[in-house]
């Protein structure tokens, strides 16, 4: 049974409605139920009758509350479903043949094709039907199995990134059988030869439906580069609206990571399938460009590979001198710059300004000698991939470069002088060019023959010298020779670059040679004939979602196929490699145009968009159990429990309700909130006031020992002193910042953790920028030196990555003796242990008259003791010492010095060396007197 | 038989309870300033009333020769009268007593009744009047041991549902103090006031209510039990008779007033909400009244 869009899987549940109107009216007459209330008032309220033998009904609107949580439940039960599927609808017989395109078109809609397709079959083997699946790109002949089996292979027959071609699809459709079906065919919706015919063929076997995506076709012709300008031509199967998309360039940043390097837009015209715009992409930015890609569009139609036809090479242009101004004719770089200036972008400048733009080819122009820097620096970049081409002159002919060892940047070993021949001077006729040779890079190049050579430099016959040339005079001699390095290679053509020695720069030959050797780029795409048997690695290709992948063992395509087959499983569209330059093979072409295919009418076509069944029941059960709880709260509102005098339980009862009901997630948040404020707050408050902070050493009664120990202190200090201290804090080495104490108290115990390394990495940074630390070993240093009790050790290894500075009993004129109070001992609850200070420095005499040595500058940063003072400083919160010090007056006694102590050591902390000034005190006196 | 050791429990218990209730008695007792406790008129005591002239008939040992020395008359030293009374108490311990409507905010009636009646007694040994309770459980006497008495037997409970005035062995011309909430019954308060208004005893009745007692703010259908649950009432609209029961308690109040004027005694409603401090110093003026 269907409502609308909303079918019911049990709808005799729904008879169940009739029962609400029955329910209202019970509902109605029963009285919610009664509250018991102790209430001593009641004897007031004995013979008091309702105004109304009627009860206090349960309002309208609680029951209507009520009523709907009822009915949601009904129809919860009764299984609604939105969008049911239609069994009858699509229930055919006899065997399923669904056919898909399987181009690259199909790409962009396949995971909904794929869906649909695997719930067609799924529907087919309910209803007992055989089935076959057959993708059109690599048709085979229908084989019809149980939908389960083609279900199970369904990934595999994902759409591939070319299109069926009229063969293809002739070829299915002799092999369709004689036996009748029922076709789905998947198509996307371009026109294609021999659709018409397959269409035809499956007709004759049974009705045939067709699904289309609705994701409009869009490709992109390969990209073309003209006069500076990359242009961008994208295509549309359907004449629609005017639209702008996007053209990105991808290709990899200097970093070497794959990004959209530029954005084209390209507005499609009101009813145009075709669009085109230009774009000026610098040439840097454009060497690195490895595809354009349609914005938002999946497929490999959408995708245009770049290969060197848009690259313009980058060529060095160095000439040995150019101080014949206005000579332009002469200049040894004019005719090599007219040969590349359409191809390539020229450089000129130094050498060494030049090596680090790593260009694709440097030219030299009879320049004989390289400085040391030079060679090596060409070295490395030739051997990195670079080209350099060098052209003979009077000046290499006339120097010994390479002449009696092989120079390393010259192909062969030179001949001094050269020769000249047909010249006013000598016999002979100018010579020709010999025919190109097989394995020369120049084969197939015509010579004319009115390309005669005048002068040339010599190679020397070396046993390597054979196969370094490349192209010969008519009389064997070497006329450009070649040597590979590294990556890279050497060229030299043993003429000049000006029409001097010879008119072969005056010929299309030069330019044809330049070519060849890839200094200029071609743009055009080569011949077919050209590219005969030449053999073309794949580097990279497509698959039909236009994702880029490596080729890995595809085999290599013949040159002639490469530019003139249709693309196949036999040359897939991608990035091909040959010997000296790539080409690309995309899917769309730069005849190519696209447009939808016009199906007959006695054809249906549906779109792939299938509406999902949605079940509404766990929804409406859900409903009437919000409901529900809506309508307890509701009732114990109306009888007073929400918010009378019983109210608790209510309350908790609401409280765990929304506990469960609203989701945990935000509390985290609010957890951590406070905990930066708190740290805010430490900081703030640790550093408003003067604070005296002790190390944390985990053991309780220690930490509450110092703890009242600085409170004992900073009563001191704040009674007797301009020192106010703020209340005394515990500082934990590993988390809190230590910069804010200007003085720690650490006392030693020998269970206490040894800090980690970024906490001694704190403390030494503490150190360093003026911190003190106390330890306190608190074992009244019965051992000297520390190491034989257990505290002395623990002090030892805890001390040990401090970077502490050589230390020295306290003197008997060091400025702590004097900060504030005059003292010589510096006893705590013990007394009589050595304490130890920052060692004066070796130099630091006692001068005559002088009360106190001039001693180091800076706060010591550690000092060292075991004299428990913690203890003798220890008030409770009443201020009454907390520990016994001593005995009877000289206890007393032996306190207030120990407070006296603290009281020097924080000023020492605070103040530095500044009592030690009064050394200066009679020359400053000298001089007022003066 | 009672086990020893339950009793010996229930014993602490009791014993615990009672020091709070003293301490905060005695706390409740030190707001009010001991002031003219005297009788205001000439008479046995020790507080110098007034000098007059020697009237024939005054024995000459009572002449004060000091002040007569003054002058040529000769002087009388009078003391003020201070004569003790008789406080007798009774605060109900019922059941009803038991009651507060918040637990956490509000003593129950029955606290706040046994805080005030013996501070109040506190306030009366230290005048120097005898204090006890009416019937025969605890005749009146003077002194801080009787305190001690009083907040023992005031920490007992009853077990009947609205408590009943004890008006028997009332002392001639004796003053009382009844406080309760005089829920229940009110002809077993008009028997013990005209009881006491026959044998001259003239008092005062505290009544303290819940404040949920005056407000009934109730609602739907509600079962109202008394604290014993032996009286219940049920309606269907509780909201409907807050008016009438409101109307009844006003009654209430207004007969039980209405009995007070004519016994001469006087009447107060005190809430729990209400400091235990107003209700005390009530106790205080009104018995203060009484006796002037």
């Amino acid at each position: 049974m269907t409502l609308g869009a909303i079918g019911f899987s049990a709808p005799w549940l729904l008879l169940a409605l009739v029962a609400l109107p029955i329910l209202w009216i019970i509902l109605r007459a029963v009285p919610p139920a009664p509250i018991r209330r102790r209430f001593p008032g009641v004897a007031l309220l004995l013979g008091l009758k309702d105004d109304e033998s009627v009860t206090d009904r349960t309002p309208w609107w609680l029951l209507l509350l009520r009523m709907l949580a009822v009915a949601a439940v009904i129809i919860g039960l009764a299984g609604p479903v939105l969008n049911p599927e239609d069994e009858g609808a699509t229930a055919g017989r006899g065997p399923l043949l669904i056919l898909t395109d399987g181009s690259w078109a199909s790409a962009t809609d396949w995971a909904d094709s794929e869906e649909s397709i695997d719930d067609l079959l799924a529907e087919a083997a309910r209803q007992g039907r055989t089935a076959a699946v057959v993708r059109l790109t690599s048709p085979e002949a229908p084989v019809f199995q149980t939908p389960d089996l083609w279900r199970s292979r369904l990934p595999g027959l994902a759409p591939l990134a070319w299109a069926p071609s009229e063969a293809q699809m002739e070829e299915l459709a002799e092999e369709l059988g004689d036996t009748g079906f029922e076709t789905y065919w998947f198509s996307d919706g371009l026109d294609r030869e021999g659709r018409g015919t397959l269409l035809e063929a499956l007709q004759d076997r049974g009705p045939v439906r067709v699904f289309e995506g609705g994701a409009p076709v869009m490709g992109l012709k390969p990209v073309t580069f003209d006069d500076g300008a990359v242009t961008v031509t994208a295509l549309r199967a359907i004449p629609g609206s005017e639209r702008e998309i996007n053209v990105n360039a991808h290709g990899r940043d200097p970093a070497g990571v794959m990004r959209i390097l530029a954005t084209v837009p390209v507005t499609f015209g009101s009813g145009e399938t075709e669009a085109t715009a230009e774009s000026r992409i610098p040439a840097e930015l454009r060497a690195r460009i490895t595809h354009f890609e349609l914005a938002g569009a999946r497929s490999a139609g959408a995708v245009s590979l770049t290969d060197d036809s848009l690259r313009r090479r980058e060529v060095a242009l160095i000439a040995g001198r150019e101080d014949r101004e206005g000579l332009e004719l002469l200049s040894p770089l004019h005719y090599l710059q007219r040969a590349l200036e359409p191809s390539a972008d020229l450089l000129h400048g130094a050498l060494t300004d030049i090596l680090p733009a790593n260009p694709d080819v440097i030219a030299l122009a009879d320049v004989a000698k390289l400085s040391e820097a030079e060679t090596e620096g060409l070295t490395a970049w030739i051997e990195k991939g670079g080209m350099l081409l060098r052209f003979a002159g009077p000046r290499l002919a006339a120097s010994d470069v390479s002449r009696d060892s092989e120079d390393p940047l010259m192909p062969v070993r030179l001949r001094a002088g050269g020769r000249n021949v047909g010249g006013a001077m000598s016999w002979g006729e100018p010579k020709t060019l010999a025919p190109f040779e097989q394995d020369s890079p120049f084969v197939g190049l015509p010579v004319p023959e009115d390309v005669t050579v005048s002068s040339q430099v010599m190679a020397q016959p070396d046993p390597t010298l054979a196969e370094r040339v490349i192209a010969r005079l008519s009389d064997g001699t070497p006329l450009v020779t070649r040597k590979r390095m590294g990556d890279g290679q050497v060229v030299l053509f043993h003429v000049s670059a000006n029409a001097e020695w010879s008119s072969l720069p005056l010929s299309g030959l030069f330019v044809q040679m330049l070519e060849r050797l890839a200094v200029s780029s071609a743009v055009a795409l080569p011949e077919a004939a050209d590219m005969a048997g030449t053999t073309w690695r794949p580097v990279r290709i497509l698959d039909a979602s236009g994702t880029l992948s490596t080729a890995g063992t595809l085999p290599g395509v013949d040159g002639a196929d490469l530019l003139t087959l249709p693309l196949g499983p036999n040359l897939q569209p991608g990035l091909y490699e040959g010997e000296d330059r790539r080409i690309a093979r995309n899917v769309l072409d730069a005849e190519a145009s696209l447009e939808s295919y016009a199906w007959p009418a006695s054809v249906p076509v549906e779109g792939l968009s299938r509406v999902e069944e949605t079940p509404l029941g766990g929804w409406l059960l859900g409903a009437a159990l919000m409901l529900l709880v809506a309508d307890i709260l509701a009732s114990l509102a109306l009888s007073g429990r929400l918010t009378g005098p019983r109210s608790g339980v209510a309350a908790t009862l609401l409280l765990a309700a929304a506990v469960t009901l609203t989701p945990a997630a935000p509390r985290a948040q609010d957890t951590t909130a406070p905990e930066e404020t708190g740290d805010d707050a430490l900081a703030a408050l640790a550093t408003a006031e003067v604070v005296l902070a002790h190390i944390v050493t985990g053991n309780r009664e220690l930490d509450d020992m110092a703890q009242a120990g600085l409170k004992g202190l900073s009563d001191t200090l704040f009674f007797r002193t301009s020192v106010e201290p703020a209340e005394p804090m515990a500082v934990n080495l590993e988390t809190d910042e230590l910069a804010f104490y200007p003085f720690l108290y650490w006392p030693i115990t020998p269970d206490q953790p040894t800090p980690s390394a970024e906490a001694y990495a704190k403390l030494n940074r503490y150190l360093r920028s003026g911190g003190m630390i106390l330890f306190d070993t608190r074992d009244a240093d019965i051992a000297r030196y520390g190491s034989a009790s257990p505290n002395g050790r623990k002090l030892q290894q805890l001390a040990a990555p401090l970077d502490i500075p050589p230390l020295e009993p306290v003197p008997a004129d060091h400025v702590l003796t004097r900060t504030f109070y005059l003292l010589q001992d510096f006893p705590g609850r013990h007394s009589g242990g050595t304490v130890w200070v920052e060692a004066a420095p070796a130099d630091a005499q006692l001068i005559e008259g002088m009360p106190f040595r001039n001693l180091n500058d800076n706060v010591t940063p550690v000092v060292i003791g075991g004299n428990d003072w913690a203890a003798a400083w220890a008030v409770d919160s009443r201020g009454n010492p907390m520990v016994p010090v001593g005995r009877g007056y000289s206890g007393d006694r032996q306190r207030e010095i120990a407070n006296r102590f603290g009281v020097n050591l924080i000023m020492h902390v605070l103040t530095g060396n500044y009592k030690s000034d009064q050394v200066h005190v009679p020359a400053l006196l000298d001089r007022l007197g003066q | 038989m009672t086990e020893p050791t339950a009793l010996r429990g229930r014993a602490e218990e009791e014993a615990a309870r009672l020091p709070a209730l003293l301490a905060r008695a005695e706390h409740l007792a030190g707001t009010v300033l001991l002031g003219d406790h005297g009788r205001r008129r000439a008479g046995l005591g020790d507080d110098f009333w007034q000098y007059r002239p020697v009237q024939p008939g005054d024995p000459s040992r009572t002449i004060d020769w000091r002040r007569s020395a003054r002058g040529d008359d000769r002087f009388v030293r009078q003391r003020e009268w201070q004569i003790a009374q008789s406080v007798m108490l009774w605060v109900d311990q019922a059941s009803s007593m038991a009651f507060t409507s918040d637990d956490k905010k509000l003593p129950t009636k029955g606290e706040r009744a046994r805080l005030v009646a013996l501070a109040t007694a506190i306030l009366l040994v230290r005048g120097g009047e005898r204090v006890g309770l009416t019937g025969t459980l605890l005749p009146p006497r003077r002194g801080n041991n009787q305190i001690l008495r009083l907040a023992e037997f005031f920490s007992r409970d009853d077990d009947s549902d609205y408590g009943v005035p004890e008006h028997r062995a009332m002392i001639p011309n004796a003053r009382a103090v009844f406080v309760s909430d005089f829920l229940g019954d009110v002809s077993e308060v008009r028997l013990a006031l005209t009881k006491a208004a026959d044998r001259g005893v003239r008092g005062v009745l505290l009544q303290i209510l819940d404040p949920t007692e005056e407000a009934f703010p109730f609602q739907g259908r509600t079962i109202f039990e008394s604290m014993g649950a032996t009286v219940r009432h049920e309606t269907l609209k509780a909201g409907d008779l807050r008016d009438r029961y409101r109307q009844r308690l006003a009654e209430r109040k207004a007969e039980l007033h209405d009995l007070c004027q004519r016994t001469g005694w006087q009447f107060e409603t005190h809430h729990t909400d209400a400091s235990a401090q107003s209700a005390l110093l009530w106790i205080y003026r009104a018995l203060d009244r009484g006796t002037s």
